[in-house]
């Protein structure tokens, strides 16, 4: 497998993270350029107006225009950065979100130090969560009564997705702010108690990387880690059938007995 | 124009006992003196913390290597030996408060402020000496409190950091309300320092002083002084109303359907988080400036000084200041560009942020420009001045990437934003601390520093400050996250984690390189060479009172007859033309 992580900007398998690293790469080339300039522009003139005997200070200064034109080359720089740059990006990875039939959902939902993932299964739909029936055995406080959560998977600190399909989460948070951050996705957004903020993203690669918390959200905060494993789409249809649980046996026991058992939580 | 005696001319001096003259005195010099020592005294212990936190950085889950150092701490911080991820959490809230709101902005605003306006405008005292006092004493138990919060038996300080993000900071141990209690202590000496600071710089300058002589360290502090005035009550409002949530069980930052450790928080709810960063952050930028502006103005006096010539474009940087100023109020959300916002809001927020960088690169290539043409002296408060500008310029570039939405996902809150703001703050305005420092000991003190001292703290310094935040850029691009405890739990920083533990030596070898200022600092204040009133041959008004100035500061009210920096004059006898003399001097 390539190296995934090193010095600088982690690899990148998503569809999208492509033109931020170039824009981060233009920004890096422009900094240096400009912060090179200055820097021998100064030792030049710390070398050349040094105080020394017969050498006197100028009161009139020579007038310099190169400064003018530097402020607007960088003011329209600023503005090529803007508008060729971040505004486009942003309207990509903010405000086209994919059509949600040809989308993977899952919703993430963080807590004090791990990420619930929620998958609706086949039927699309979400099961009904309810914040009282949140514990351990049920992080995500899924109710047995719905029928749409039947197939729901949920895991813990595991997130799998198919590449080469766009995937919708529905991003929030149980109890303070953490931050959803995918490092080799170009992906962060802060997941905030009640609030839930949809966010997209493509993977074009399989692999496995992980999650990040980027945003302090305790004493735990350094070991929030989750995986996240991308795979052909065969592999995740694969992975979705193992982890969904058996419809019901048509059982001798009354259906409305459904065990509170937990839902497949793949090992931590 | 020379004055003989001065001691003598201020009899009142010798009436008043010593807790009146030293202690709670109303004199601006003693309480810029006041401020000076005590904020000193906090960036120090606040850099110290750092260095313990550093430890735990380097060589995570590994026992501190000298045991009397872990003897210090109780088993709620250490476990023999090895930093709890509770304690390192309390330690950098600590040490991003304590070097903002205790040690930087009290020594630049509360120390060099009032120590040298009245002096630069030709004022015997601040408008309102009392109020200049109260301002002193408040801000002092807002330390108190703070630092006390660190020997809480339960839960110990503050943890949730600087910023103190609810719902974590909500549910946070008690150390978070003496935090808050310590805010609003700290806010409301801010504030009535910034109410005297605007009525003496527009009232009580001398004959002869308008606006357009006035030196560019006097607008900055005005700039700053409006900044803090109308900045900071939102903060302290916010902190009233976080403080409501803890004690009194109001929800204004917490929603409803909370779920900590699988129990439902018994609170009203209907609040939202997100209220209380709009209001930190809408202080907490113009508190950028407010560490940034009276940096530039004293990096400005300095190299006026020092290159003998005119600033290069004094108006520009004083109209540069103002917009500054202005531009300050409507940036403060680019901080929470990941909260999930409008891409309208934040293109808007990304366009204030790129329009606020152009004055800051006009000043910045006005300082530089200032160099062309001098004569330069290289001593030591010049270093400093002059290792300000690159630095300064590490820290503005590097928050272009950060100010661009789509290049701040991947950056947002990583290593990279902390080495953007140490160099604005760090290298940047602590080094222009520095600077200060040295050129008016010799006003404050009568003697000078040692040049030779001085210079093997700059050098050491600029190396090491440089080894410490350089490499944090490579840890933020390679995508490694803020305020963790432990950094190789995650496969993507394990491999930048060599590049910790040369940051946590360079920090160690800069709190080493910090021994030679300190021994230059007390030394020279009893051995150091002694001056007279105006060593450097400057032309600012601070420069014709006595040093140190009596009670009063002027033998004479002074009246100043030219701008602020009439250095080598052509047909002038001396290369500098101060200005309280008439005529050609």
């Amino acid at each position: 497998m390539e190296k995934l992580y090193g010095f600088g900007l982690p690899a990148d398998i998503s569809v999208h993270g492509h033109s931020i690293d170039r824009l981060i790469c233009a920004l890096h080339i422009f900094m240096i350029v400009l912060f090179t300039g200055w820097l021998i522009f100064m030792l030049y003139s710390l070398i050349r107006f040094r105080a020394r005997p017969g050498h006197n200070a100028q009161y009139h200064t020579k007038h310099f225009k190169a400064p003018t034109y530097l402020e607007v080359f960088v003011a329209l720089f600023e503005v090529a950065l803007l508008v060729g740059f971040s505004f486009p990006i942003m309207q990509q990875v903010r405000n086209e979100m994919p059509a949600k039939d040809k989308s993977l959902e899952v919703r993430v939902v963080a807590e004090q130090f791990a990420w619930n993932i929620h998958y609706p299964g086949a039927d699309r739909l979400f099961g009904r969560v309810k914040a009282e029936l949140m514990g351990a055995e049920n992080p995500l406080g899924l109710d047995p009564a719905d029928p749409a959560g039947k197939d729901d998977i949920t895991t813990i600190n595991q997130l799998h997705i198919p590449e080469h399909q766009p995937v919708i989460v529905h991003l929030s948070s149980k109890d303070v702010i953490h931050s959803f951050f995918l490092p080799v996705m170009r992906v962060k957004q802060d997941a905030i108690p009640g609030q839930e903020i949809p966010l997209w993203f493509e993977a074009k690669k399989t692999g496995e990387s992980e999650i990040a918390c980027a945003q302090l959200c305790g004493l735990g905060h350094y070991r929030m880690r989750g995986f996240f494993s991308v795979h052909s789409k065969e592999d995740f249809e694969k992975w979705v059938a193992e982890n969904t649980k058996q419809p019901e046996p048509p059982a001798p026991e009354a259906p409305a007995a459904i065990p509170a058992a937990a839902p497949a939580q793949p090992a931590v | 124009m020379s004055h003989h005696d001065h001691s003598h001319d201020h009899p009142q001096e010798h009436a008043l006992p010593f807790w009146q003259k030293y202690i709670f005195s109303v004199d601006h010099k003693v309480i810029g003196i006041q401020y000076g020592i005590t904020s000193l005294l906090f960036l120090f212990f606040g850099f110290a913390l750092m260095m313990l936190m550093r430890w735990q950085l380097a060589y995570p889950g590994q026992p501190l290597p000298w045991e009397w150092l872990a003897n210090l701490f109780n088993d709620k911080q250490m476990a023999s030996g090895i930093m709890l991820p509770e304690f390192y959490n309390q330690l950098g809230a600590m040490h991003g408060t304590i070097m903002i709101f205790l040690g930087v902005v009290p020594l630049a605003v509360g120390a060099f402020g009032n120590y040298l306006v009245p002096l630069q405008i030709g004022a015997p005292d601040m408008a309102f000496p009392k109020l200049n006092a109260a301002s002193y004493w408040v801000y002092f138990v807002g330390g108190i409190i703070m630092l006390l919060s660190l020997f809480i038996p339960e839960g110990g300080a503050a943890q949730s950091g600087w910023t103190s993000y609810p719902p974590l900071a909500n549910i946070a141990s008690s150390g978070q309300t003496w935090w808050l209690f310590g805010m609003v202590f700290l806010i409301t000496s801010s504030l009535l320092g910034s109410i005297n600071m605007i009525v003496t710089i527009v009232q009580l300058r001398a004959d002869g002083l308008t606006f357009n002589r006035l030196p560019f360290l006097v607008w900055a502090q005005l700039v700053t002084s409006f900044l803090l005035l109308l900045a900071f009550p939102p903060l302290e409002a916010a902190g009233v109303l976080q403080l409501m949530d803890r004690l009194f069980g109001t929800s204004f930052f917490l929603p409803t359907g909370l779920v900590v450790s699988g129990e439902i928080l018994k609170v009203a709810g209907g609040g939202n988080p997100i209220l209380w960063q709009h209001l930190f952050w809408f202080l907490a930028h113009p508190e950028v400036y407010v560490l940034i502006l009276p940096a530039m103005g004293i990096v400005t006096e300095i190299m006026a000084v020092n290159t003998r010539k005119p600033i290069y474009g004094y108006k520009a940087m004083v109209n540069s200041s103002i917009f500054l100023g202005f531009m300050s109020f409507v940036v403060w959300a680019h901080h929470m560009f990941l909260t999930g916002m409008s891409t309208k809001m934040s293109s808007f927020f990304q366009i204030t942020t790129m329009i606020i960088s152009i004055p800051s690169v006009i000043i910045l290539t006005t300082l530089i420009l200032t160099l062309w043409g001098g004569s330069i002296r290289f001593n030591t408060p010049m270093l400093f001045a002059i290792a300000f500008l690159p630095m300064f310029a590490i820290g503005g570039l590097t928050g272009l990437p950060l100010g661009l939405t789509a290049s701040d996902i991947h950056l947002h809150d990583t290593y990279y934003v902390i080495g953007h703001f140490h160099y604005v703050v760090a290298p940047g305005t602590i080094f222009a601390l520095f600077a200060g420092i040295y050129h008016w000991f010799p006003k404050v003190t009568g003697r000078k520093m040692s040049e030779l001292l001085g210079k093997v703290h700059f050098w050491l310094s600029f190396i090491f400050i440089n080894g410490v935040f350089l490499p944090m850029f490579s840890l933020g691009l390679a995508g490694v996250s803020r305020r963790l405890w432990d950094q190789t739990q995650y496969a993507h920083a394990q491999p930048t984690q060599p590049l910790n533990v040369v940051i946590s030596i360079s920090a160690w070898c800069l709190g080493l390189a910090q021994i030679p200022f300190i021994l230059n600092f007390f030394g020279s204040i009893f051995f150091g060479k002694k001056t007279e009133e105006n060593p450097w041959q400057a032309t600012t008004l601070e420069w014709a009172a006595p040093s140190p100035p009596g009670h009063g500061n002027f033998l004479t009210p002074p009246v100043a007859y030219r701008g602020p920096y009439e250095y080598s004059v052509p047909g002038a006898k001396h290369d500098f033309s101060p200005q309280h003399l008439q005529g050609g001097n």
